[in-house]
């Protein structure tokens, strides 16, 4: 509903006027205003501070704690105030909602403590205003993380009985829980570096016999690299074995990138080992032994920085293809102007397009080689340009990688950007429902407070029959005058449903009226009662005849009028009793009052379909059954549909 | 034949020429378009710094809008005066107006907003239009605290007459005295626009033209196709329905 606007809904009301002199139907009675104060300014007293405010602000929201009954608890009699123990800089906001309908996020606030204000007056948090969402969101996100964090630590330390293999998992990823694990995790590390320092050291030139030049040293000591090359993969396999049958899901375990750096790592000496003699791919094979070096990438296991590193070059995919993208258009710019402009001169380095690609690079990036450099004037001009330009073009994504880096360093755990939108896409249609459901209350309530004006008619021997609800009876009266807004609204509705002569329903029950009906046209306006009642007994007692609809589904076209006005048309009833327990409407009283109306009337859980005809006969009040049967009694109440046309 | 030797000549002399220049521009051309550039950036660099100005070239960055001005109602005694709401009645409801609309003024804009959060389903900007229009007395696009509580008070706390006046005046779109078929009809249209698409039953197209025809049928008296403000009154007055819903408003504040 439009709490923010409610101070409007007088004027809405009065601009009804525009509808009556065309409606042809009467208008339903308005709902009072029984105990019509005056508005008047209320004290809520939150830990000694004092704030104050009209009763019809805090009314806008009625779901909430403040705008509802529930209030009523921390009434303190003595002071005439409402009393409140929390905290009163939080209560600030909350009360700054109800006065201007949106709810802000102060930024100093712990995002706990906020969180639990609000949950205890009654607000949820999606109402949260888009100015503070985002800030909102992203505190809540690091919270939930850090207790994760916090929730993994410590579950590492108990969990007496695990099995082998999940023992043996926890160690490989956490070294720190056994002395096995660390004692393995540092050996592991050895033999990295030792392999790793093997490859470099293979291709120094060591000693040099006196008949050739000098040898590397791979090449003279071959058998001892060798035999080191061997162990350092034999344990990097063992390694491997270990952790793949360790792995608690082996599949998503080859997959991982640590795993095929593994493979890539051990592979190229089984691959040197099978083919050692084969002269035409030995070519090959010294390509191979380059991903050697692939093994000091087992190095980031062993280092969180090095992960991070990769973790920020990976979320910053988009600021590097910008740094590609540009500097590819800049160089490819650049090395056309330059070979055009060096064309005339006699002996120049810039024999073609591509040629120039490696001045412009080296220029750019401000290496500076000097291997080819521009002669003429044109090409000195335009290669000055080229470098002040490769400067800008370089220094400015630079930065923000830089701060990405950083931001994912200290925070050392962040969700990835697509999660986040699934929960924006979350929060959406959060709201999007409770929108409906503002719109579907109407629809809701037209059930609840019809039935409910047709028992107050009832009220004095019904009221009198159940003594002992008395005190529900005043509940409910205050329920009543809490929601006097809801009811406002709500009538106003009806009146604009009495004029056009159609009825507001929800998407569900369009379509299936819709589909049902198919090409049958409704007689608009001129009631010919027989074909109007075929049509709509048709078609209602059709949809009666369907089992009772899923409990979510808003109920259906009760349409009860208050028989209080002499009807002119045909109106039809259903009722569909029996289980009827999906009405949540916020103050279970109504419901209550509802079903109990629902369980005298109906007897069976058949489902009753009465047809009203306009008969301007003063209405009966007597029995409470007589908001549901017409003057004519119904036939008999078979289980089953029952249809009665009275004539 | 001496044409045609000249102007072979001509053209052989033009391509000759062509080709020097061309092998000349190759280089020339360039370090002209260098030379060209790079004067080119420095008068945009030093612009820039703010050194030289160019006139050609006006700057819209501190084009702020004027914002909107401030209205101020008139006192509260001069509006009980006016209007038939006691002192605390003017008070609820200008709190609510300011609340809404701190600049004192409503605009039409605002006023479709703030009409159309009552009514989520249906599309309410037409009717807010025409009401807009029946509020704003003095044509001035902007509808005050004034204008707001003089119409609310005539519909509130007039007699029956007034109210059924300012009905027929929010009809009458182009206040000429007279309800024609194509205003009913524009009106009806909005009326209806506001029910939204799920109805039940399912909303015909022609649904507000049977509308306007019954009305006419019922307003027209001496069916010349036009409504007067008189037998519309009259015709009013002899509608229980109407009679009866126009008590409605006697309590809504």
């Amino acid at each position: 509903m439009a709490a923010g606007v409610a101070a409007w809904l007088p004027f809405a009301r009065a601009a009804a006027i525009g509808w009556m002199p065309v409606a042809n139907l009467p208008m339903p009675v308005a709902p009072t205003d029984k105990n019509k104060c005056q508005d008047e300014l209320i004290v809520l007293n939150v830990s000694g501070r004092r704030f104050q405010t009209w009763r019809n602000t805090l009314d806008r929201y009625p779901d909430t704690l403040l705008g509802s009954s529930e209030k009523e608890f921390f009434f303190n009699e003595e002071t005439r105030e409402y009393f409140f123990d929390r905290d009163p800089d939080v209560f600030r906001s909350i009360l700054n909602f109800y006065r201007t309908g949106k709810l802000h996020y102060p930024r100093y606030e712990c995002i706990t403590a906020y969180d639990e204000e609000l949950a205890f007056f009654g607000i949820i948090p999606e109402i949260i205003s888009d100015c503070c969402y985002e800030e909102y969101k992203d505190r809540k996100r690091e919270n939930a993380e850090r207790l994760m964090d916090d929730l993994e630590d410590s579950k590492d330390s108990k969990l007496p009985n695990m099995t082998f293999r999940e023992t043996m998992w926890r160690a490989f990823e956490n070294p720190h829980t056994s002395t096995m694990a660390l004692v393995f995790y540092y050996v592991t590390g050895f033999f990295i570096a030792i392999s790793v320092i093997t490859n470099v050291v293979e291709t120094v030139p060591c000693g040099s016999t006196p008949n050739q030049r000098d040898i590397p040293c791979g090449e003279r000591y071959t058998v001892a690299f060798f035999c080191m090359d061997t162990a350092c993969v034999m344990i990097f396999t063992v390694e491997y074995l270990m952790r793949l049958f360790a792995a608690p899901s082996r599949y998503r375990f080859m997959r991982s990138v640590m795993s095929i750096i593994d493979v890539v790592a051990i592979l190229p000496y089984y691959i040197g080992l099978v083919m050692t003699n084969n002269e035409d791919v030995s070519g090959a094979f010294v390509t191979l032994r380059v991903f050697r070096v692939f093994r000091i990438f087992k190095f980031s296991r062993h280092s969180q920085g090095l992960r991070i590193l990769g973790y920020t070059l990976k979320s910053c995919a988009s600021e590097l293809g910008f740094l590609l993208f540009s500097l590819t258009m800049a160089i490819i710019i650049f090395a056309t102007v330059m070979f055009y402009a060096e064309k005339g001169s006699a002996s120049s380095k810039f024999t073609s397009i591509p040629a120039s690609f490696w001045y412009t690079i080296v220029t750019m990036t401000t290496l500076g080689y000097g291997d080819m450099v521009p002669k003429t004037i044109a090409g000195k001009i335009f290669g000055s340009i080229c470098s002040l330009s490769g400067v800008l073009v370089i220094a400015l994504p630079v930065p923000v990688i830089v701060s990405n880096f950083s931001r994912i360093y200290h925070q050392n755990q962040r969700a990835d950007k697509r999660k986040a939108q699934k929960v924006q896409k979350a929060r959406l249609a959060r709201m999007r429902i409770s929108k409906t459901g503002s719109s579907n209350a109407f629809l809701h309530s037209k059930r609840n407070g019809m039935l409910n004006q047709a028992l107050e008619l009832t009220q004095l021997p019904y009221r009198m029959k159940i003594s002992d609800q008395s005190s529900t009876g005043e509940k409910r009266h205050l329920n009543k005058t809490t929601s006097i807004i809801e009811s406002q609204h709500h009538h106003l509705l009806h009146c604009l449903e009495k004029t056009t002569n159609h009825e507001f329903v929800d998407e569900q029950l369009f379509e299936q009226s819709y589909l049902e009906s198919g090409l049958q046209t409704f007689p608009s306006r001129s009631p010919s009662l027989s074909s109007r009642e075929g049509i709509t007994g048709t078609c209602c007692s059709r949809r009666a005849k369907k089992s009772s609809p899923p409990p979510n589904a808003t109920h259906t076209h009760t349409l009860t009028h208050p028989h209080k006005h002499n009807l002119q048309e045909l109106s039809a009833i259903h009722i569909q009793c029996g289980e009827q327990q999906t009405l949540n409407t916020s103050r279970s009283s109504l419901n209550m009052m509802q079903d109990e109306s629902a369980s005298l009337n109906c007897k069976s859980s058949s489902q009753v379909t009465t047809a009203i005809i306009s008969i301007p006969t003063p209405p009966t009040n007597n029995s409470p059954c007589s908001p549901e049967t017409p003057t004519n009694p119904p036939s008999n109440s078979s289980a089953g549909v029952v249809k009665v046309s009275a004539l | 034949m001496l044409r045609l030797a000249l102007r072979k000549d001509l053209s052989r002399c033009v391509s000759v020429m062509l080709m020097f220049f061309r092998e000349e521009w190759e280089v020339e051309g360039l370090q002209t378009v260098g030379f060209l550039l790079i004067v080119c950036s420095s008068l945009k660099l030093l612009h820039f710094l703010g050194l030289i100005d160019f006139s050609a070239e006006d700057s819209i960055e501190d084009d702020f809008e004027l914002s909107t001005v401030c209205h101020r109602p008139e006192g509260l005694e001069k509006l009980q005066e006016q209007t038939k709401f006691t002192k605390k009645e003017l008070q609820v409801l200008y709190r609510g107006f300011k609340n809404e609309c701190p600049s004192g003024v409503v605009n039409e804009d605002t006023f479709k907003l703030i009409y159309s959060q009552f009514f989520p389903q249906g599309d309410s900007s037409t009717y807010a239009h025409f009401l807009f229009e029946a509020f704003d007395t003095n044509k001035n696009g902007s509808v005050s605290f004034e204008d707001f509580v003089i119409g609310l008070s005539i519909i509130l706390r007039g007699t029956i007459n007034d109210r059924l006046n300012w009905a027929f005046n929010l009809y009458d779109l182009n206040k000429d005295g007279c309800i024609t078929k194509e205003e009913m009809l524009d009106i009806m249209k909005s009326i209806y626009d506001m029910m939204g698409k799920y109805t039940y039953p399912c909303m015909q197209d022609d649904a507000p033209r049977e509308h306007v025809e019954n009305f006419f049928q019922k307003m027209d008296r001496n069916h010349d196709g036009v409504v007067t403000i008189d037998e519309f009154i009259e015709s009013c007055h002899k509608d229980e329905n109407i009679m009866q819903s126009m008590q409605l408003f006697d309590n809504v504040i």
